[in-house]
């Protein structure tokens, strides 16, 4: 089913304006400021072109990656980079004044618009498309892009993306997936993009539509490792590539338009910008246990041919190993943000649930699960704020982005069983969210890519 | 802005922490733990060191400049911007100090407990008359251990003087230490509001030591029983409020504990850092490789289960630097405080134990100290509040249930 839609509308549509409403209008004035300043307009270029968005659905699809719009390719002068940020030299877990408005803004819209449809969203496998276009508007996509370039802030911006990743999972982990998708190709780009990569392609993502755009580095096989990738980038004649091989659970397969994709090239992972109209892409839906609003999809690569200009970030491994790490940190965010979600459900349920004539809080070994549950939270949560500011200062973060995963792995996923324990055979059942949080957590340790921070 | 990273302001600080560790805990570890109950004699001229150092104070296990919240004490002026203060700077460097060694650590003359307890509640005649003097604390008694309301041991007033009577038992330092602050109930009919603390000097004719016990670990710190018999103390002697007031007292007196919880927390962090320390030396010496980028499924068995310590380790490090933090920026923070002592207390256990198993024999021989690491370790999930009781602090907090209902 191809849709069209009109972004601006929204948002608003009774315009009865809650609390939620203004403070998410407060982040977008913010970022607004932030977008009109610089060479945002210099660079305003864009062909507009029809947009098709493919809706996966519970039927599935198939389809050749044939949508999307005419990327024309653009020189640019030198890259620009956010700047690391500066160090005071103190210990201090207080946001900057600008991560405090982003993560009211982003958690406002994760518990008005995201949570409410979570269910749904998870029985439909997608996302609603006027949903990923508030979304849009919000400016996920200008987190991660320099400033010069129309980006929204002016440094680094692992922390930042990390609060808004958390705030956003606080509402649904699939759907924060859905929304932030694109936002990982644009940090891709802001990041490892050479002057030409940034001029063709960052002023769609810091414009008014958005293309819908995935980081695929996942294959289909077991025991993966991220560094050892089956899928084959080749070198032609022309000093462009082939690449040939598979990708699974890629976020909105369907509808993106653009894919940041990791394939072995010399014997080493590297990164590859590649439109979805491409001749050789295809895309199969492939609903898994759970991040279901995600729309994730198999990729497949049947000798698609590359310009040379597609290489990203220059094949260097460090690059690439970055790119693992930032993303495993962005899992281990989604982690904090649904644990936060399976905490707040499940300390009123066992206040309230009776059995044997009081609330079952009162027993210890209910009210234990609870305070491991807020334990081992904080603990994934400081560990990846760790990791986020030490990319965002450019110290070296390989150590902490792994204590993240491996936290991650191991306790947010108990946190979700536990959820599922604590309200019984109720739990078990989709009258409550937990059963969807234990089925979405399982995803956070094991994932890699399709999220960057 | 978001940082979680060690103060710079701290580095000298942390940095003479460790060489004292490195130069004078470490290679009289052994012979402590060997040697219970012998007085380690290198530790005075510790404390002349100390002393004499700026900032010494954080390098004991009884940090009396804990829990006043504020950076540099109270003289500077509050700009109300970001603070790393003692609390956190305490904690850090007691981190360096239990690398070296926690039960040294734990008999630093003049760092007992009793004298967090001093600093906290004594007024101002008291923390002059006190100053300098090393003291214990003694609370648990052979019926009441976690349960510290119930305490039995009882102080009746005489004059201008108050007679304990009782029995006190694991009093850290008791047998070194100049003073101990003993816990006893004025009026047991008021229940738990009738707990006061005194300071008892270790002559008095009437704190007698019983024995001193044989233990797991942290051997080279005594763990003293006394008899407390017709023991006359002063009621200058008596800490904070003399009267029974049934609205508070208690909370007042367990506040001690909301500020050395992170403490007993750095404690754990220091005693497993110098596990993981050891064992990572070890495995790279047998040629396994630490690569943090691989999938834990991909590596080696060792090298997975490494990580895995490390990251339960910072863990509990980062909420015990968040506990810290919030003391320091008077943010409440007793949930996080438990929350910190929980994870390094199990974690502390857990880590030092497995890296005994990952060292095979050479873990378990006295020839290393990963054995007594794995033995020091345990009491850190114990003493100054149980796994169970730090459990129940945050879920009561969480939960907001009366120790009534959550009990």
């Amino acid at each position: 089913m191809a849709t069209n839609t009109t972004y601006n509308k929204a948002a608003n549509k009774n315009g009865n304006k809650s609390a939620a409403d203004k403070s998410m209008a407060l982040g977008l004035r913010a970022l607004n400021k932030f977008a009109s300043s610089s060479t945002i307009d210099k660079f305003k270029l864009r062909k507009p072109a029809e947009k098709a968005i493919y809706q996966a659905s519970k039927n599935g699809f198939k389809a050749a990656g044939a949508v999307g719009r005419q990327f024309a390719t653009k020189k640019g002068d030198k890259p620009a980079r956010q700047p690391n940020a500066k160090s005071y030299g103190l210990f201090d877990l207080t946001p900057t004044e600008e991560q405090q408005m982003l993560v009211e803004a982003f958690g406002d819209f994760a518990q008005s618009e995201l949570k409410p449809i979570a269910g749904q969203a998870d029985h439909d496998c997608a996302a609603p498309v006027e949903l990923l276009a508030q979304s849009t508007e919000l400016g996920v996509t200008m987190i991660g892009v320099p400033e010069q370039l129309g980006g929204a802030v002016d440094e680094r911006s692992a922390v930042t993306s990390t609060l808004i990743t958390e705030a956003l999972a606080h509402g649904d982990m699939g759907l924060a997936v859905a929304v932030l998708a694109p936002a990982a190709v644009s940090t891709a780009l802001g990041l490892w993009g050479d002057g030409d990569q940034q001029a063709t392609y960052l002023p769609e993502f810091v414009g008014e539509n958005v293309p819908a755009a995935a980081l695929a580095v996942m294959e289909p096989r077991p025991v993966f490792d991220p560094f050892k990738l089956d899928t084959k980038a080749t070198r032609n004649m022309d000093g462009g590539f082939t690449l040939t091989g598979t990708k699974s659970l890629v976020p909105r397969g369907a509808e993106a338009e653009l894919f940041v994709i990791a394939a072995d090239l010399d014997g080493k992972p590297a990164l590859f910008i590649v439109e979805s109209k491409t001749d050789g892409v295809g895309l199969t839906s492939e609903p898994a246990m759970g991040i279901r609003a995600a729309a994730t999809a198999t990729l497949t690569l049947e000798d698609v041919k590359l310009p040379a200009g597609a290489l990203l970030g220059d094949a260097d491994p460090a690059v690439y190993a970055e790119c693992i790490r930032l993303g495993r940190i962005a899992w281990a965010a989604l982690a904090a943000g649904t644990g936060r979600a399976v905490q707040d459900y499940v300390i009123p349920y066992v206040n309230d649930r009776q059995a044997f004539g009081e609330p079952i809080s009162h027993r210890q070994a209910v009210a234990f699960m609870v305070s491991n549950i807020a334990i081992e939270l904080e603990g994934i949560r400081l560990a990846t704020y760790r990791a986020a500011s030490r990319a965002d200062r450019g110290d070296d973060f390989s150590r902490e982005a792994a204590i993240a995963r491996q936290l991650t792995a191991k306790y947010g996923m108990q946190i979700g069983s536990d959820g599922v324990q604590l309200l019984g055979g109720h739990g078990y059942i989709k009258e409550h969210p937990v059963e969807r949080w234990y089925r979405d957590l399982r995803a956070a340790g094991l994932m890699e890519g399709v999220l960057l921070v | 802005m978001i940082n979680l990273e060690t103060p710079k302001k701290f580095k000298p600080l942390i940095s003479q922490a460790n060489m004292v560790a490195q130069e004078l805990l470490r290679p009289n570890s052994r012979k402590y733990d060997i040697a219970e109950h012998e007085y380690p004699v290198e530790l005075d001229m510790l404390r002349s060191l100390i002393d004499g150092m700026e900032d010494g104070a954080a390098m004991g296990a009884g940090a009396a400049g804990v829990g006043k919240g504020g950076a540099d004490g109270e003289k500077k002026k509050d700009d109300g911007g970001v603070k790393n203060g003692t609390n956190l700077s305490t904690a850090l460097s007691i981190i360096e100090m239990c690398w070296g060694d926690a039960g040294l650590l734990l008999t630093m003359p003049g760092q007992g407990l009793g004298n967090s307890a001093i600093a906290a509640v004594a007024n101002e005649e008291q923390l002059e008359r006190f100053k300098g003097k090393w003291a214990a604390m003694a609370i648990t008694e052979p019926e009441a251990g976690s349960d510290s309301a119930s305490i039995r041991a009882t102080a009746v007033k005489d004059g201008d003087h108050y007679i304990l009577n009782g029995e006190k038992i694991f009093v850290t330092s008791g047998e070194r230490a100049d003073v101990v602050v003993v816990w006893a109930n004025v009026d047991p009919s008021a229940g738990r509001a009738g707990i006061k603390s005194f300071v008892v000097e270790r002559d008095n004719p009437g704190l007698k030591l019983d024995r001193l016990e044989h233990k797991l670990g942290i051997r080279a710190s005594d763990t003293a029983n006394f008899i407390l018999q017709d023991c006359r103390v002063h009621e200058n002697n008596l800490l904070g409020d003399p009267e029974v007031r049934t609205d508070k007292g208690f909370g007042g007196v367990m506040q001690t504990f909301d500020n050395t919880r992170p403490l007993v927390a750095a404690m754990a962090l220091g005693c497993s850092r110098a596990a993981l320390d050891e064992t990572r030396k070890l495995l790279e010496s047998a040629g396994f490789e630490i690569d943090y980028d691989k999938p834990s499924a991909h590596q080696p068995g060792c090298v997975a289960e490494f990580i895995e310590l490390e990251s339960d380790w910072e863990a509990a490090l980062l909420l015990t630097m968040e506990a810290a933090w919030m003391a320091d920026n008077r943010k409440p923070n007793s949930v996080q405080a438990s929350m910190a002592k929980a994870k390094a207390g199990r974690s502390g256990t857990d880590i030092t134990l497995r890296c005994v198993k990952l060292a095979g024999s050479v873990g378990y021989s006295e020839n290393e100290l990963l054995e007594k690491w794995s033995r020091d370790s345990k009491i850190l999930d114990i003493f100054e509040g149980t796994q169970q009781i730090q459990q129940l602090i945050i879920a009561r907090q969480l939960l907001g249930k009366s120790s009534s209902e959550l009990k």
